[in-house]
């Protein structure tokens, strides 16, 4: 064929679907923001009942990731996040679901090497690159004496 | 012997289909050619403990269907050659383990379908083989859980992105004297094309070139016109990759050939109220599609020359993750109907 | 009423968070994996710059339950345990500051996963 790979590039952008970017940023937005509002509410909440700041929110974390992981083992998360994209994604509830699918869907090869193995397959990246980026901020503070 | 032009190869055996069968899961038997297929699981997992072994299963009844409808039993089987999608090809292995039939493993991706039965035609042609069966299978939850992400993650998939099918087809093809049955006159395997896709989620674009050369280099061949055929079906292109191959058409050779042109991954499924995006994908996808409705049609009259291109996206989750771009293929086998 | 605002402020800081990680899954094709790790790591670097404080004392949940937040909470925390033991804070700091998010997040996981199975999405 004639064509080269710059014009068949251009040629195949052409011929795909976008996105739709606007609605799929306004979907992200509302449940995006529904998630945190919750959260905030919770945080009230907790905060009420003489918890300090530090541990209402652990709490309000792990409230969140329990109710993300009952609706991923009920099948319904995913039918959610289709819609809500980043809105799902982006708060801890991403974190949550991206570790309990790959529990669920690993199952078949075993407790230890299925579940377990494959439970930080999406999620170790984040850990890794997270944690690593605070202890170097803790050696940096250490070391120049910032803290 | 087999006759050759160029890389066609014009069998003198013809080989007919003997029998065809297509099995499905619940989400092709709801789509538009729900009524075709010979049977519907709606409960994919088939009793399964795993996805890997649904599908499996999901292979075995097609080949028990095709063995049914046929009349034969399967010692009379000479060779099943047969794929998938998963690693290792365990699809058709373990599906194909207790037949006790001589087995052929091929890989080709999507394009599967159109492999075996090239293969299986060849193998007749050498005369060392009476009966050969060509079959294929996918599982959506097993080709998600291996190339995608586990099945409850929650993501969004891009408008070109294609939803894999879940259906097994086998045909049962050899030496036969009813002029009934449709038979394959010729074949041609294709040639890797890779023109830098990188997009997983674009498998259409990827493959669309690798149909073009094919179907090109064949009717050079051959010195016929899209014209010449009832049908030209793709496998698996969908809305991205059959707009590409039209557009290809359009631009090397001045050709319009969306008239006679139909692609197994439009037929599948109804785009609008399934949810799948460019169409459907997987080796099943044209596997389904041609062990039912076409094979079905070209029976009964409604069509008696079509070109089947199954197209196949030649990368793995490792190539991906190197950045390498997706390899297309796409296999071709004239089919026809009559003396 | 002033739960409400605070309701509020949180849903738009959580929202608009979540636009900017739209915009960068359908603009870039980055797959979601990349950019929960660029959250997080942006996260840290807001937190450890002081940056995102004060996005947290007006966003409340709206900043801390977004993986950012998550990152911010890192920062903190390694910061804090920097000061308490020295530089074995800057080893043991991270992991502690994330341990209730992976742990509640690993205990669900083990749990459901007894009961429950994933399902076809036909």
């Amino acid at each position: 064929m004639s064509i080269s790979k710059e014009e068949y590039d251009s040629m195949a952008k052409k011929a795909s679907p976008n996105s739709p970017v606007f609605l799929d940023c306004v979907k992200a937005f509302l449940f995006g923001g529904a998630i945190c509002a919750f959260g905030e509410g919770l945080m009230q909440w907790f905060t009420g009942t003489a918890m300090t700041l530090e541990e209402s929110r652990a709490l309000t974390t792990s409230v969140l990731i329990i109710i993300t992981a009952l609706l991923t083992a009920f099948g319904v998360f995913d039918t959610i996040a289709k819609h809500a994209g980043a809105g799902t994604m982006v708060p801890i509830t991403g974190f949550a679901n991206s570790i309990v699918c790959a529990a669920l869907e690993f199952q078949t090869e075993g407790r230890i090497l299925g579940t377990a193995a494959q439970m930080f397959s999406i999620a170790g990246p984040v850990i890794v690159f997270g944690c690593s980026a605070a202890s170097l901020y803790g050696f940096i503070i250490y070391f120049f004496g910032l803290y | 012997m087999a006759e050759r032009k160029g890389k066609t190869i014009i069998l003198q055996s013809k080989p007919r289909f003997i029998g065809n069968a297509a099995v499905v899961g619940k989400k092709e038997g709801e789509g538009p050619l729900g009524k075709e297929f010979d049977e519907v699981f709606t409960d994919t997992t088939m009793g399964e403990d795993s996805w890997e072994k649904s599908e499996s299963l999901l292979l075995k009844k097609a080949v028990e269907k095709v063995l049914q409808k046929s009349a034969a039993d399967k010692s009379e089987v000479d060779m099943i050659c047969s794929g998938d999608l998963l690693n290792q090809c365990i699809g058709s292995s373990f599906g194909i383990r207790d037949f006790n039939i001589p087995f052929c493993g091929v890989y080709g991706a999507c394009s599967t379908m159109a492999l075996s039965l090239c293969i299986a035609s060849l193998m007749i042609e050498s005369g060392g083989f009476e009966r050969c069966i060509a079959a294929t299978s996918s599982h959506f939850c097993s080709a998600e859980k291996q190339f995608r992400k586990p099945l409850e993650y929650g993501g969004q998939r891009p408008p070109s992105a294609q939803w894999t099918v879940t259906g097994a087809g086998a045909a049962l093809i050899g030496k036969n004297q009813s002029t009934v049955s449709p038979y394959i006159d010729k074949i041609h395997m294709g040639t890797i094309q890779d023109f830098g896709i990188t997009d997983s989620n674009n498998m259409g674009a990827a493959m669309a070139p690798a149909a073009k050369k094919t179907i090109s280099d064949f009717l050079r061949d051959t010195g016929t016109k899209p014209s010449d055929y009832d049908m030209i079906l793709t496998g698996d292109l969908g809305s991205v990759g059959s707009e590409l191959l039209h557009q290809l058409f359009l631009r090397e050779d001045g050709l319009d050939i969306s008239a006679v042109h139909k692609d197994c991954g439009l037929m599948i499924y109804d785009r609008e109220s399934q949810d799948v995006h460019a169409g459907g994908s997987g080796c099943g996808c044209s596997g389904t599609v041609l062990c039912s409705y076409i094979l079905n049609s070209m029976r009964a009259g409604k069509f008696s020359n079509i070109l089947f291109i199954a197209t196949g996206a030649l990368m793995s989750t490792v190539s991906s993750l190197q950045g390498e771009s997706i390899p297309g293929i796409a296999h071709l086998l004239n089919i026809r109907k009559g003396e | 009423m002033e739960i409400f605002l605070d309701i509020l402020k949180a849903f738009l800081v959580g929202g608009l968070i979540c636009i900017v990680g739209q915009l960068l899954i359908d603009f870039t094709k980055m797959t979601p994996g990349k950019v929960l790790v660029l959250f997080v790591v942006i996260g840290v670097v807001l937190g450890a710059l002081g940056l995102y404080e004060p996005i947290a004392k007006w966003g409340g949940a709206g900043a801390t339950v977004p993986l950012t937040g998550f990152g911010y909470n890192l920062a903190k925390g390694t910061k804090a345990a920097v000061i308490e033991k020295g530089l074995l804070g800057a080893v043991s700091g991270p992991f502690s500051a994330a341990g209730v998010g992976i742990m509640v997040a690993v205990l669900s996981g083990l749990v459901v996963s007894l009961f429950a199975k994933p399902k076809d999405k036909g």
